[in-house]
């Protein structure tokens, strides 16, 4: 980096020692800031050769005490943007180092002028760093021990340097050479070297893979699509002389239309040989059905499978029925399966049932001799983005579960039933019950059965204040205590 | 089949596995080669290697391990009744052929389907072994994408998860009825219970474990599924109702909509027609409003009658020009997801928008320099030099604001 200075207008004619020499840019720029050089006092050159009439000479000196202060986001996008063909680049950047003295947050200010040619240079740059990551096809050389990869590329901008440390983080068991017309990158295995540009014809021409590569490409290409537009917004023509794929896509153009349209026309063919032998042997025999008439609490299982008795089952993902002995002297009936238990089909698995699972056993309660049911045996929800929120059944999907409900404690004949929450004493006393006034106690049902009513442990996890949260739990797991009483 | 070159079987096992979507190789953890000093990386979003004629981009080697299938889905190339010619990879071609091209950067790795032989467990345990040896044997970092079996066993899915970075089971159509209906052998149930228990694993597998706590790596790039769309008479409401059920309820990375396309020797059950690759990019842009714009799926159609997306105008515009109510909108002072409202307004420009307006106001100027197209936004916003006064409420909006028709496809 030489600077020369003109003392008749004091204009500065600035050489930058490479067209990628940040540093250089950065330290002069500096020098110049802090000098308020303005900027159409400066011009910028880099290598060799330049402006005749500058003068040598050396960078104001920076006032003592005077520093510039930037933000790291203005520092990436200079070291981005300086990779880009355009000369005008570091007297841009210099402009928005000066006016971030005057705007310190300039950078967000999306609409300036300036600042969207910043961005436009930048993104230029990185959609051909990510175009060459694409594009640069290697070739083979060598076998064995001298086996090596080459490859010629030519990019828009001057990206070989940042653009290698990719290639060596994914090719590193590779020993490969990419060539440029601006410059070259080499990988020995070890150590990544830059070297000077070069000529498609120092690059090997064809690789004994290209064969099989093209047989891919031609194959995964439908016909019956055609979208060439698209195509080239992604991959423009000028990268096509060095793919080996694009030598097909004139002809794979041309012949589409024909291919699908015979694909349209061709009338359909009598079955492949082989195909009633498969139906035969795989398809032949009828799809084991459950039993129409459930003789135990498995055959009801198997039969609620496929339950249909509402449209419920349409966005869960599966039946979750009850789970426990069939011979269990309690059954616990819940409201309806969550968002877990739907994904794990059992239920009681998700966050209501890890409380339940330790307030039962804080009252001595065994969990393995118990049943554990639903009222509503499919997740009823709304989708919200990646959650679905849990909704309540609506009466007739309640009575249509019932049904299921009904013949579960039909096969355990349980001498107690533990209602939890409001659903579940509407589904086991046919009608809607006042939970937090009645709970705690037990209602006879007309058939003798005895049903303990009681909240669903999922309302302890509702309520926000801790200390409530917690006096509601202290009620529950005095409710258990009573169930525990009640069994004897 | 034993005298098929591996050229041949090339040429048969990418046409048939042409008609699956999936392309992405992104959302895996990032990974190189620089320990292992083999080859291969991943780091966040993919590559697109290549372009096809058809516009879709070529990321990854996509191929079946074979195309022959005991299915008979009739809207697949590879059902057993199709005379299509059939072929099967070694597991050594299938490895070889991913390592060749990822060394010469054809690809950014590899998805791997199957046509179903024997049993699902047969299958699937060849595809989990190419996936190891290409992971352990050849220190392979590359994308690998495995698209899973449904009725695999437990195990075979845990190893593949290890090795793969995706893992996928196709829905295949919108509804039950329609699985019912074309694939008669497959079980939609099933297929639920599958997504599901992938969901679980992948979420198992990110906790970390009591002992080591380290995380066991399983499908970083977590799973994703595909519909077809055409082949049977589901509207778009109703398929959008599936993705929203597909996206909250496994926690689906992507859903792809692939256009019903006319297959060689295709069944006589299905609509011999074009594919319609609007209703497929609209369907997309639905998608997109969904996941990153705050639409809920009822919105998007509301205003559809017949449930079919507007195959005119995209989904956004089409639900602005029916809720004019809600506009114009002041951008100086509407909220994000408001903005993010407005047609022609899309996230990166609604943020950068936010961030000019935290220092100063918007002008009209200001934001014909940050939009694509101007045109569209200004019948829905008010700016500092801008009202659109009567033109929010015109009855011609519609005509002023829909590109002109144009041919979507050669036929």
């Amino acid at each position: 980096m030489m600077p020369a200075h003109n003392s008749r207008s004091r204009h500065f004619s600035v050489r930058l020692a490479s067209q990628i020499d940040f540093e250089g840019w950065r330290n002069t720029a500096r020098a110049l800031a802090l000098n308020d050089v303005r900027p159409e006092d400066v011009s910028w050159q880099t290598g060799e050769g330049g402006d005749l009439f500058a003068s040598e000479t050396p960078l104001p000196a920076i006032p003592p005490g005077a520093a510039l202060n930037v933000s790291r986001a203005f520092v990436d996008k200079a070291q981005a943007v300086i990779c880009h063909s355009d000369p005008g680049r570091f007297a841009l950047l210099y402009r928005l180092l000066l006016r971030m003295r005057e705007t310190p947050h300039l950078l967000k200010i999306a609409s300036d002028p300036d600042v969207i040619a910043l961005r436009d240079l930048e993104k230029s740059v990185r959609r051909d760093i990510h175009k060459m990551r694409a594009f640069v096809r290697f070739v083979r050389v060598g076998d064995g021990g001298d086996e090596r990869f080459v490859a010629w590329f030519e990019p828009d901008h001057f990206i070989v340097e940042r653009n290698a440390p990719f290639f060596v983080r994914r090719f590193a068991g590779m020993r490969w050479t990419i060539l440029t017309p601006h410059g070259s990158a080499d990988w020995d295995g070890e150590e990544l070297t830059f070297g000077p540009g070069a000529t498609k014809a120092d690059a090997p021409k064809e690789d004994a893979s290209d064969a099989l590569w093209k047989t891919y490409f031609a194959n995964i290409f439908n016909p019956a699509r055609l979208k060439v537009k698209a195509m080239q917004a992604e991959m423009p023509k000028k990268y096509w002389r060095n793919l080996p794929e694009a030598s097909l896509i004139p002809g794979l153009i041309k012949g589409a239309e024909g291919a699908a349209r015979d694909m349209l026309e061709r009338m359909p063919t009598m079955p492949a040989p082989h195909h009633a032998k498969i139906q035969e042997r795989l398809w032949s025999a009828p799809a084991e059905e459950p039993p129409a008439d459930a003789k135990s609490l498995a055959d009801l299982r198997r039969q609620a499978e496929g339950c249909r008795r509402c449209p419920l089952w349409q966005d869960a993902t599966q039946t979750v029925f009850g789970e426990g002995p069939h011979d269990a002297r309690i059954v616990f009936v819940g409201e309806q399966p969550g968002d877990q238990e739907d994904i794990a089909g059992k239920p009681f698995v998700g966050p209501a049932g890890r409380v339940f699972d330790q307030v039962i056993s804080e009252a001595g309660i065994e969990r393995q001799k118990l049943y554990v049911t639903n009222a509503v045996k499919h997740f009823k929800f709304e989708p919200r983005g990646k959650r679905r929120i849990h909704q309540k059944p609506n009466a007739g999907e309640v009575k249509a579960c019932r049904w299921w409900l009904d013949h579960e404690l039909g096969f355990i004949k349980p001498d107690l039933v533990v209602a939890m929450g409001a659903t579940a004493a509407q589904s086991l006393l046919g009608a809607p019950v006042p939970i937090t006034k009645m709970r705690g106690e037990t209602v006879t049902r007309d058939d003798g059965l005895r049903v303990f009513l009681t909240i669903h442990p999922s309302f302890i996890l509702r309520i926000r204040e801790p200390a409530e949260a917690d006096a509601e739990r202290t009620r529950f797991l005095a409710d258990m205590h009573k169930v525990k009483e009640l069994i004897g | 089949m034993s005298s098929l070159s591996t050229r041949e079987k090339l040429a048969i096992l990418a046409d048939a596995a042409k008609y699956d979507a999936s392309c992405a190789s992104s959302g895996a953890a990032g990974r190189n080669s620089l320990k292992s000093k083999g080859i291969g990386s991943t780091e966040g979003s993919g590559i697109c290697h290549s372009y096809a004629p058809d516009g879709r981009c070529i990321s990854l080697l996509k191929i079946l391990l074979t195309n022959f299938c005991i299915y008979d889905c009739v809207y697949c190339v590879n059902r057993s009744s199709s005379n299509v010619r059939r072929a099967r990879f070694t597991i050594d071609e299938v490895v070889n052929l991913t390592l060749d091209f990822y060394k010469r950067n054809y690809i950014e790795g590899l998805f791997l389907s199957s046509g179903v032989i024997r049993s699902p467990d047969e299958t699937m345990a060849e595809m989990v072994e190419i996936a190891r040896r290409l992971r352990i044997d050849h220190a392979y970092q590359g994308y690998i994408h495995l698209k899973t079996i449904p009725e695999a066993s437990d195990e075979l899915i845990e190893q593949a998860g290890l090795y793969a970075d995706r893992l996928s089971i196709n829905v295949e159509l919108p509804t039950d009825a329609g699985v019912k209906q074309l694939a008669p052998q497959k079980k939609p149930e099933t297929i639920r219970v599958s997504m599901a228990r992938l969901r679980s694993k992948i979420e198992e597998k990110a906790e970390p474990t009591l002992r080591t706590k380290k995380r066991v790596r399983f499908a970083p790039g977590g799973q994703s599924t595909q519909m077809i769309v055409g082949a049977d008479a589901t509207t778009d409401a109703d398929i959008l109702s599936t993705s929203a059920r597909l996206y909250s309820g496994y926690r689906l990375r992507r859903v792809y909509y692939s256009a019903f396309s006319p297959i060689p020797d295709s069944s006589a059950v299905l609509p011999l027609v074009k594919p319609p690759l609007m209703r497929e990019h609209r369907l997309y842009q639905a998608d997109w409003l969904m996941r990153f714009y705050g639409f809920e799926r009822r919105e998007i159609t509301a205003g559809r009658p017949d449930g079919m997306l507007d195959l005119e105008i995209d989904p956004k515009l089409a639900w602005a020009l029916s809720n004019r109510h809600l506009f114009p909108l002041d951008v100086n002072r509407a909220p994000r997801e408001m903005l993010l409202r407005v047609p022609g307004l899309g996230a990166k420009v609604v943020d950068r928008m936010l961030a000019v307006r935290r220092h100063q106001r918007l002008r009209i100027e200001d934001l014909g320099r940050l939009c694509a197209s101007i045109a569209k936004v200004r019948p829905f916003i008010v700016a500092d030099g801008w009202s659109p006064r009567a033109l929010t409420d015109e009855e011609n909006l519609r005509a002023r604001l829909a590109p002109p028709a144009r041919q979507l496809s050669l036929f």
